[in-house]
């Protein structure tokens, strides 16, 4: 089981490869969408490829609920679990 | 009441003889070919195994997350057209004070459309199931997707066009943005063609339906327009991408004016889905109306960059054609198939063939024809094997595009 730094860093990663956010502007209590920029089409993208980097299932309806990275992280540690 | 006029105020490409218009009339002049043994895994197995790679990958000049979520068709467009607009000196000119978007438009099309994203992600569907494919893949893969994210980029609102027409579709763009400025329906129009379809379905089934060459030879001679021993078009790829404007608007502007834009004419074959009519005829009466269009007799033409794929039947019929409308003046017209350097860009090569062919005007020489060893003798016409200058005054030149479906479109440019 990863660490919450090392979800975190890794979702970081992939926000920069989909949206070219700065890694280190990917913290824990950054909103995707007012602080990172990141629309819809890019999360979705993001969600995809977090789903295949951790080997969990993120459902649609949950996606609206990961407001900010750390929602996301919560998530995958749970899903993870 | 007198005819709009429209004129040539930008060019732009990314061609496989460079990643701009510099580069690219540089290459041509010099005879370069941009054909390239491919070197992809993918290749090994086909029956043909070169190209005309673009020079300059697009990702080089692109910023990284925009460039992901375009398909490599709208990769090329915005390349070129970011170059052309530049070059018209608009940059950043839409906007409050400054040019009114809504009196620009784009008319860009490509033959086959977003065909890399569409089969990347049938790849991805197979491989690992439906959630696995990009929530991009539509907005990528949509054959108006090259105009529409042009129109964005440039804030251009009266219309992005996509005029699809195979082969003949970056010369149709051209002909349809000359109609929009002289409706009045916009004063500038983006203008061009392109093509990304160098990937092994398209080269199969190009090479299936025995439309590319299979010479093994060295890839540099094997785009060989009008010489015996031709036997299919090369596959190439790039865009190319030019700003009109209304005269008026030019003028007012004091923007450089490369040429006139002076007339267009289309037909459809009505003869055969893939093969051209023999005799040539719809070609024929496309540059007819191209001429009648620019109210210019043939005796005014001096140039013509030819369609001229390399193929057996293709090079002749044109031949025919530029017989039967140029009559006997066609023994003083210096023709040329720069397809011979870039190998065939389908809906890109109307688009790039405009811009040889403005630029031949605008520096008064004509690109050459390579690989021209020995001529068809059913080929009775002058083609410029060197460089051939143009004669001084007032001169026109004659840019044809064909393409699968029976698609003609013929372009007449003005020098200034």
């Amino acid at each position: 089981m990863p660490s919450t730094e090392e979800i975190r860093s890794s979702l970081a990663e992939i926000v920069n490869e989909v949206a070219g956010v700065d890694v280190d502007d990917v913290q824990l209590d950054k909103s995707f969408v007012d602080d990172l920029e990141v629309d819809s089409l890019s999360m979705v993208e993001v969600v995809v490829a977090a789903e295949e980097k951790f080997g969990v299932t993120i459902p649609d309806d949950e996606v609206k609920n990961l407001k900010t990275v750390g929602d996301a992280v919560a998530y995958i540690e749970r899903a993870a679990a | 009441m007198s005819r709009t006029r429209v004129v040539v105020t930008g060019l732009g490409t990314t061609s496989p003889l460079g990643g701009d218009v510099v580069s690219t009339w540089e290459g041509m002049l010099a005879g370069r070919s941009g054909v390239r043994a491919l070197t992809e895994e993918w290749a090994a197995e086909l029956a043909v195994k070169i190209a005309g790679r673009v020079a300059v990958e697009p990702t080089e000049v692109l910023e990284r997350v925009k460039a992901r979520r375009l398909d490599r068709t709208s990769q090329f467009a915005m390349v070129a057209a970011m170059e052309a607009w530049a070059d018209a000196g608009l940059d950043g000119a839409v906007g409050e004070g400054g040019l009114d978007g809504e009196r620009v438009g784009v008319a860009l099309a490509s033959g086959i459309g977003g065909v890399t994203t569409l089969l990347e992600n049938y790849d991805v569907l197979k491989e690992k199931g439906p959630r696995r494919v990009s929530p991009l893949a539509v907005p990528m893969l949509m054959p108006n997707a090259p105009a529409a994210n042009v129109s964005l980029h440039l804030g251009a609102k009266a219309g992005a066009f996509t005029p699809v027409s195979a082969c003949a579709s970056g010369n149709e763009g051209i002909a349809l943005a000359l109609d929009q400025i002289r409706l009045g329906r916009a004063d500038v129009m983006v203008a061009g063609g392109t093509e990304a379809a160098v990937h092994p379905l398209p080269m199969a089934a190009f090479a299936n339906m025995m439309a590319l060459s299979k010479n093994p030879g060295d890839p540099t001679t094997v785009s060989r327009p009008w010489d015996t021993g031709r036997d299919g078009f090369v596959l190439g790829e790039g865009a190319g991408v030019l700003v009109l404007e209304s005269l008026e608007h030019a003028q007012a502007r004091g923007a450089r004016i490369y040429a006139e834009l002076l007339g267009a004419g289309i037909t459809s074959d009505a003869h055969d889905i893939a093969q051209p009519d023999p005799a040539g005829r719809g070609g024929s009466r496309a540059i007819r109306r191209a001429l009648a269009d620019a109210d210019i007799d043939a005796s005014a033409i001096a140039h013509v960059n030819a369609h001229a794929t390399s193929t057996p039947q293709g090079d002749i019929a044109e031949g025919l054609m530029l017989h039967a409308t140029l009559g006997a003046h066609v023994s003083d017209v210096v023709v040329t198939s720069t397809k011979s350097m870039t190998g065939h860009l389908l809906g890109g090569a109307g688009a790039l063939e405009a811009i040889a062919t403005v630029l031949a005007l605008h520096h008064r020489v004509s690109p050459p024809t390579i690989n021209l060893d020995e001529q068809d003798p059913q080929v009775e016409l002058d083609i410029a094997i060197k460089p051939r200058d143009l004669p001084v005054g007032d001169i026109a030149a004659l840019n044809n595009s064909f393409g699968f479906g029976g698609a003609n479109v013929a372009v007449v440019f003005g020098s200034v």
